[in-house]
């Protein structure tokens, strides 16, 4: 179906039989205020161009000002779907830098609640997908499920959506063992809701045909954009920080990391949903390993900051986050970057919606997972 | 084009179909998943963060707080306002003015932490609705409580 | 033939009232069936069980400002909802309820319906070509596009089921299966014919002009209030002729035991509407390139294939 891609396309011959049109910042398939403007020949796709920053709130330099605790519940605020990733990421930046020790049931407990975020993305990201391709009812039929997470994480974190639960050196408290129980529960129930999915999608034919060979990215480009998470392992190239820089104790768990070698929208698709079924591994032998003892350990209440740089890569739902900081030794972080896989996800975006139908070019879009906030910081 | 392989994947794709079409009517008879809101509500979570509020002293029924200001201090948004007076023959300071700027507050709880008293906790209150944002702009969280200095 | 003027009248009032009364069943029990397909419970408060709240809906859509973009075309903005909502009147008339219920008994009437049905794209076009919003015209166009993709293959099917009776008149049609319906026949040409009202009618998974992840809400983007409602108005009583085409074409029209005869109809028809209403609630949209692909590789072939099969056995 795919034009091939024009290169001697220029903007001045708008306004021939090619127009430009303006997708976004408010349009229902771009799931926030991301705008793209496309110059359009009918249904086809001649250039994209994402147009970014409606949502900057300046996140870096807010936490430049802010003493690192204080930054917490921001850095949350910026990927609203795997918050407890984001959550990670600081907490882990902070007591690399200032060698805090975490006692290893917080560790536990921190790799359960990430994960049950994790699959709580997943499912939202499910739904919104089918949504953008049209299909309404498994938009509620995941997020029924991600109900269920959603009241298991209030239950610990008191928030539903931009958790803030993890602090430096721990937790601020800990968990029952009913907690556990209710969990491990959910997996079970989870599990056997799973096959309704593949059911009502992954078997569809409607499904197959709007996702197969659509927006196909080559490893090589995948690598080249910098793209991580499940874009660039569904392009076929295995990576996940989890894995191969394991952080909070995640070599201690025995889990896959799914790969697709096909690159098209189908491809990541698989992957999201085998990940999910690998959470679900990961947060069963989390618990069933959970150690006795302290949630936190002894921290300074005012935490500074020895000088020195830390970057440190967390596995967020959407790709690799990476969190720079530069300290001078006082209360307040010197220079903090985001490195987020939003971003990086998004930038391939123009290249793979050229020559494309619009209606491919939003399939594309729903595949990468985009949470635009988390893009434009 | 009418190949076997082609009518095959026809059929197939019909059939893919009908399993779709069963999901969805199996959902008609399953429980629903939503609440009748406001009829009936969803429990509430222990740890709910709700907005914050001021604890009453057991004994005096004053506010717990002591002034210190470090709730202010730490608060990321900076939408604590707090200050304190020593009541007639007392040691310690207690708040006469606690407002809490609604609009601004993220609900994060650091200032629920920090507090060397305890005097803070999260309200479990969440139906908030107001026809203007100045309803919210400043809250008095000692309202309802006693107070040594009322008579002042 | 000697038509009353009261006589028209009545009809017109009566039809008016079997329009309006069908768009406010069918956009509740739309939200129901929705509701309970996405384990909610759709609408609860207007009324029991919410059966009021499309009424409540149309009165706020109808006191709502009317709002025309500066660039429209005004004429063709306004003109369009009507364009779409008036053809409804007339393709109604022909239709059989039973034996004895029928507005008008045409003997061409089969013809009269598939015609006005075309005049629903005509509206739609009009309406994105008058919006002048990008997303409303090619909405428009999409329409225009899809026509002939599933207008062959329908009126195949419909020359299947002439032939099979001999007459263009829907109620020798109906009566003609009095002792077995033509689905038991015709099965194949049942689902093509089902899939092509679907694309007709322009629901979901066939939604193209509206395509709302894609076009915003497609032709009827620019509209809001009463126009944006008449549009609604007038995609459920498409839907309820398409139902009652098929009714009369496929399942035996008022035939059954026991019930009369405009109640099988009824029946007849909100089962055909249910399982419009099932697909919508249930698939992704298709591809408009893979829909136009699919009429003319899949439809296409199947219902001539059918038809000639259909022919020699006749023939026999
Ligand atoms: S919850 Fe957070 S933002 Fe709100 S008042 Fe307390 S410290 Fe400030
Ligand atoms: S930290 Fe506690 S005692 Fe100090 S001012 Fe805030 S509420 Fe009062």
């Amino acid at each position: 179906m795919n034009r091939p891609i024009q290169p001697t396309y220029t903007l001045d011959k708008v306004g021939e039989e090619n127009f430009a049109l303006n997708l976004g910042p408010q349009h229902p398939g771009t799931h926030g205020v991301l705008r793209v403007v496309l110059h359009m020949d009918g249904e086809y796709i001649l250039q994209a161009d994402p147009v970014l920053g409606y949502g900057h709130r300046m996140q870096e330099k807010i936490a430049e000002n802010m003493t690192y605790p204080q930054a917490l519940p921001y850095v949350c605020r910026m990927d609203y779907l795997g918050a407890l990733s984001y959550n990670l990421a600081w907490v882990l930046a902070v007591e690399k830098l200032c060698q805090f020790e975490v006692p290893e049931r917080a560790e536990a407990i921190r790799v359960i609640a990430t994960e049950l975020n994790r699959i709580s993305s997943h499912l939202l990201w499910w739904g919104a997908f089918l949504l953008d391709l049209g299909g309404f009812t498994p938009f509620l039929q995941a997020l029924t499920d991600r109900e269920q997470i959603l009241d298991l994480l209030e239950e610990i974190t008191g928030s539903r959506l931009t958790y803030c639960y993890f602090r430096f050196g721990g937790l601020p408290s800990d968990v029952d063992e009913e907690w556990l129980t209710r969990v491990l529960a959910f997996i079970k129930e989870f599990r056997d809701r799973l096959p309704r999915y593949h059911d009502l999608v992954t078997g569809n034919v409607i499904f197959h045909h709007r996702s197969k060979d659509v927006g196909v990215i080559l490893p090589f480009d995948a690598a080249g954009y910098g793209l991580s998470g499940p874009i660039l392992r569904g392009s076929g190239i295995e990576f996940d920080v989890r894995k191969h820089e394991p952080y909070s104790g995640y070599d201690r768990y025995d889990f896959e990391v799914p790969v697709d070698q096909n690159g098209d929208c189908l491809g990541r698709y698989n992957v999201r949903m085998a990940e999910i079924e690998q959470s679900l591994r990961i947060i069963e032998q989390a618990i069933g390993s959970i150690p006795d003892g302290p949630v936190r350990s002894k921290v300074p209440k005012l935490i500074k900051a020895p000088a020195g740089e830390v970057a440190m890569a967390v596995e967020t739902p959407r790709g690799q986050l990476v969190i720079y900081i530069v300290s001078d030794g006082s209360k307040k972080p010197y220079r903090v970057k985001y490195r987020v896989p939003s971003f990086a996800n998004l930038s391939i975006f123009a290249k793979m919606a050229r020559g494309q139908l619009l209606a491919d070019a939003l399939a594309i879009l729903g595949s990468l997972d985009m949470v635009i906030p988390e893009v434009d910081r | 084009m009418m190949d076997c392989c082609y009518i095959k994947e026809v059929v197939k794709g019909f059939f893919s179909l009908c399993t779709g079409m069963r999901v969805t009517m199996g959902n008609v008879f399953t429980r629903p998943a939503t609440i009748q809101w406001p009829r009936k509500a969803a429990p509430l979570p222990d740890r709910f963060r709700g907005h914050i509020m001021m604890l009453a002293n057991d004994k005096t029924g004053f506010p717990k707080c002591i002034a210190c200001t470090s709730c202010a201090r730490n608060c990321p948004s900076r939408c604590i306002t707090v200050t304190g007076k020593k009541p007639e023959g007392a040691k310690k300071k207690v708040a006469d003015r606690f407002e809490l700027d609604f609009t601004k507050c993220s609900l994060c709880g650091l200032c629920v932490e920090i507090c060397p008293v305890g005097a803070l906790d999260f309200s479990r209150d969440y139906a908030m609705a107001s026809y203007t944002r100045n309803d919210f702009a400043a809250m008095d969280l000692l309202q309802g409580l006693g107070s040594p200095f009322k008579d002042a | 033939m000697n038509i009353s003027l009261l006589g028209i009248v009545g009809y017109l009032v009566g039809i008016a009232a079997l329009v309006g009364l069908n768009a406010v069943i069918l956009v509740w029990l739309e939200r129901k069936v929705a509701g309970h397909m996405q384990f909610r419970l759709g609408p609860m408060e207007v009324g029991p069980h919410g059966i009021l709240q499309t009424l409540a809906d149309g009165i706020k859509l109808v006191s709502k400002q009317l709002v025309i973009p500066d660039e429209a075309d005004k004429p063709l903005f306004l003109l369009a909802p009507i364009v779409s909502l008036v053809p409804i009147f007339a393709a109604m008339v022909p239709l059989p309820f039973s034996e004895t219920v029928q507005a008008w008994e045409l003997n061409i009437g089969l013809l009269l319906i598939i015609a006005l049905g075309l005049l629903n794209t005509l509206g739609i076009l009009l309406a994105g070509w008058g919006s002048n919003n990008k997303y409303a015209l090619l909405g428009g166009a999409r329409a225009v596009a899809q026509i002939l993709a599933y207008k062959i293959p329908l009126l195949i099917c419909v020359m299947t089921i002439i032939m099979m009776t001999g007459s263009f008149s829907l109620r020798d049609i109906a009566i003609a299966q009095k002792d077995t319906w033509n689905v038991l026949y015709q099965p194949i040409l049942f689902i093509v014919y089902i899939i092509t009202v679907t694309l007709e009618t322009n629901r979901s998974p066939f939604d193209f002009s509206e395509a709302e992840s894609e076009l915003v809400a497609g032709f009827h983007t620019e509209y809001s209030g009463m126009g944006f409602s008449l549009f609604f108005l007038a995609e459920y009583s498409y839907m309820f002729i398409a139902a009652g085409l098929a009714t009369v074409l496929f399942l035996g029209g008022w035939h059954g035991p026991w019930l009369p005869g405009v109640a099988w109809t009824l029946i007849k028809i909100y089962s055909i509407i249910f399982l419009m209403m099932w697909f919508r609630w249930t698939f992704p949209r298709v591809r408009i390139d893979q829909m136009l692909s699919f009429g003319w590789k899949i439809l296409l072939p199947l219902s001539l294939i059918n038809f000639i099969i259909t022919a020699g056995v006749l023939a026999l």
